[in-house]
């Protein structure tokens, strides 16, 4: 176990190496949609807690997309708010949202409950283009680009610095993540997910829990929600619509739902997949997506993580999928 | 655990230092980006997947008149290459393919991009580099006021505002007392088009008696025009995308309500009046008006028509499978030519900056698709490329032109 902890713990270092060179040896828009990789990754760690650890399937969070990306627009734009404080404040914004629609989220399951939130998705461009006076409507509103702070003017790019910050930023939530998903929060959210009646007999209040899950997950994606903001300086409510929600539940799933690694990986297929699709037919994306996903439900329903891991540790793996599946 | 963790935080403290270190980016060479001596790059964004895929086809317009081109020679020597990229119609894509084809692909300029958002949110970008944005493809009024902020940007036809002060002004001339009732879609496109008609009414905003808006998701605008109909309006003002301009239509031939009808220009195709016609009678259709600026082709009375027909040809040619009564192909072929004509007219050797002193100083008149007696126009101060209009009443079968050529912004007046 505890060599198996120091190659975790060196693969991560590996990681946090190549994010920090990456940008030395890509040009300057790689780097930029790196920055996307990490927005989309954090948003899709929102999808891991909820769905993956908790049980909960959430077909909306491109409306916590939104509301991070219109939290920070308004924030910047009508109140002068900076950078540092208009995305923890778009987190907070979001995530309360997210508690809201977790208490609704209580009385409905499966299918009800995909259905409740993939509502909330479609109503989110609409609704968006509703407040006018707040969002600006369907001509959108601008974001201010973040500039690298004085010292380091010059020596790095903006796009650069944007990257930098967002992979501090998903750094941490992963940390975070990771602690709080091995701990007793963890546990209380997987026993839930198992069984919800032998949790409530160990204890485990499965409303608290649940609730909070809602809330923690969209606050997530409301940070990658802001970032992508930053990053395209512009918001408008059809960038929000059912598309992103299912593209963001696409990569979790195609990542591996139930691992942070899935997540990291998530970012990487919704950033790059369409684009990468792209090349090979201009109209295929989402039959593309639609056919990845079929395959991946029959042939690795663990998702690209697992899969790897499967290769890594086929013995560890194995007792899992067994656990998971009793 | 602490001891092994040491050496790992001074390799990523030390990396960081590195990596700081290494400096800033060349700069870039001195020759002009994406010219060659036998290639002029652009780069372009449509929407070919997503809600938005039906404007696609303008894309395919562009590609078969540039291939045409090329095929004849290219501009001046060099052939015109056009990497045409799917944004799906969404900003976040808008800003990195844009970012992709300007430091990757190093396109001379971009050209053509669709959609008022995405344009909006690459154009502080191109402007920051000095990439011409070239005739993007919406009827914003923002491409042609905004040029002392923006220089590098540019529209290319008529905005909503100017149309709807072309109807003002013809309606203030045949019936200065009408009753006015206006649905449009509620949104950036249905606004614009609402304070164009105010502008161009002036004094006699006044005559408008109701306003109904209806949402892209209604289900049917049969209660909005009700709603027109019983404030008592005896004039017609339709701003809203084909599918609920047919509702609309046939929605006040069941009311039996008879108004003079003005139907906004981005729903005025023969092959959507015919489908109105079919489903309401001809007292839905007949007599309405809009505005004109290029050559229908789903128009028969354009069949012997010698751009018609070039046109055709290079659609069979060029772009075999594709429908030449689409609009949406008529549209990319004629703004192609625009662009082919300002790379000719900026020489041996275009730079971004000539290139952009033509685009503010056009004067095209043989654009092939555009209406006789329109001239595509530029001057520094009036960046409006195309802004003259003809009215144009729908026969039951026909759009028939008539009336003088009308400038929505005042030049040519």
């Amino acid at each position: 176990m505890s060599g198996m902890r120091v190659n975790k713990y060196w693969s991560v270092a590996v990681l946090a190496l190549l994010v920090l060179v990456l940008p030395r040896f890509v040009p300057s828009y790689a780097a930029f949609e790196l920055t996307f990789v990490g927005a989309y990754a954090i948003g899709i760690l929102g999808l891991v807690i909820l769905t993956g650890t908790n049980g909960q399937i959430s077909l909306g969070h491109g409306a916590f997309f939104g509301i991070g990306g219109y939290a920070v627009a308004i924030l910047a734009q009508k109140l002068g708010v900076p950078f540092w404080a208009s995305v923890p404040l778009a987190a907070i914004v979001s995530g309360i949202l997210g508690l809201g629609l977790g208490l609704v989220a209580l009385r409905l399951e499966g299918v009800y409950l995909a259905l409740a939130t993939f509502a909330l998705a479609v109503a989110t461009p609409s609704t968006l283009k509703h407040f006018k006076s707040l969002t600006g409507g369907s001509q959108g509103l601008a974001v201010p680009s973040l500039s690298p702070p004085g010292p380091l003017h010059g020596v790095i790019t903006s796009e650069q610095w944007l990257y930098y910050v967002t992979w501090v930023i998903a750094g941490a939530l992963f940390l975070l993540t990771s602690i709080a998903l091995g701990g007793r929060l963890g546990r209380a959210l997987r026993a839930i997910r198992d069984n919800e009646v032998a949790a409530i007999s160990f204890g485990v209040n499965p409303q608290r829990y649940k609730t909070f899950a809602f809330g923690w997950s969209a606050a997530y994606a409301g940070i990658a929600g802001a970032i992508v903001a930053i990053a395209t300086g512009f918001v408008s409510p059809d960038t929000y619509t059912v598309a992103l929600s299912l593209a963001l539940v696409t990569g979790a799933v195609l990542g591996g739902i139930d691992t942070l690694w899935g997540a990291l990986l998530g970012g990487v297929i919704v950033e790059f997949l369409p684009l990468l699709v792209q090349k090979i037919n201009p109209a295929a994306p989402s039959v593309v997506y639609g056919i990845a996903l079929v395959l991946f439900m029959i042939f690795l329903p663990g998702g690209i993580a697992r899969s790897i891991q499967a290769v890594i540790h086929p013995l560890r793996l194995r007792r899992e999928i067994h656990h998971a599946r009793s | 655990m602490h001891v092994r963790n040491r050496p790992l935080a001074a390799t990523l403290a030390a990396c960081f230092a590195l990596s700081l270190g290494v400096g800033a980016f060349a700069p870039a060479a001195a020759d002009e980006p994406g010219i060659t001596p036998t290639e002029i790059l652009l780069g372009g964004l449509h929407p070919y997947s997503g809600p938005a895929s039906a404007y696609g086809a303008i894309g395919k317009g562009i590609l078969a008149y540039f291939a045409y081109v090329n095929d004849k020679g290219g501009v001046n020597g060099r052939k015109i290459t056009y990497k045409d990229l799917d944004d799906a119609y969404s900003p976040p894509q808008a800003v990195q393919l844009t970012k992709q084809l300007v430091e990757q692909d190093k396109v001379f300029a971009m050209f053509d991009t669709l959609g008022t958002p995405s344009n909006l949110a690459i154009r502080q970008y191109l402007n920051d580099n000095g990439v011409p944005q070239l005739y993007v493809a919406t009827g914003a009024s923002t491409w042609g006021s905004d040029g002392a902020k923006y220089p590098w940007t540019i529209g290319w036809q008529p905005d909503y505002q100017s149309e709807a002060i072309v109807y003002a002004r013809y309606l203030l001339k045949e019936a200065p007392n009408a009753k006015i009732g206006v649905l449009m879609q509620n949104d950036d496109y249905g606004e614009d088009y609402l304070t164009g008609l105010k502008t161009g009414l002036g004094s006699k905003s006044g005559n408008i008696v109701k306003v109904a808006t209806y949402e892209v998701t209604d289900a049917s605008v049969a209660s909005q025009v009700a709603s027109l109909k019983a404030a008592g309006a005896d004039t017609f003002f339709v701003f809203a995308t084909p599918k609920f301009s047919i509702q609309a239509l046939v929605a006040a031939a069941q009311q039996s309500w008879h108004p003079r009808t003005f139907f906004n220009s981005v729903s005025a195709s023969a092959t959507i009046l015919g489908a109105a016609t079919k489903a309401g009678g001809e007292d839905a259709t007949k007599g309405l008006i809009t505005t004109q600026y290029l050559k229908d082709p789903s128009e028969p009375s354009w069949a012997d028509d010698a751009g018609m027909k070039q046109y055709r040809e290079i659609l069979a040619k060029y772009a075999p499978g594709a429908d030449p009564n689409n609009g949406f192909f008529a549209y990319g072929v004629s703004i192609a030519f625009t662009m082919v004509d300002t790379l000719k007219r900026a020489g041996k050797n275009p730079t971004r900056k000539a290139v952009m002193d033509i685009a503010n100083h056009l004067h095209e008149t043989d654009n092939f698709l555009v209406l006789p007696g329109i001239v595509v126009e530029t001057t520094p101060k009036d960046r409006f490329p195309i802004d003259q209009q003809r009215l144009a009443r729908y026969d039951g079968t026909h759009f028939v032109p008539f009336g003088e050529i009308y400038a929505g912004r005042g030049r040519g007046r």
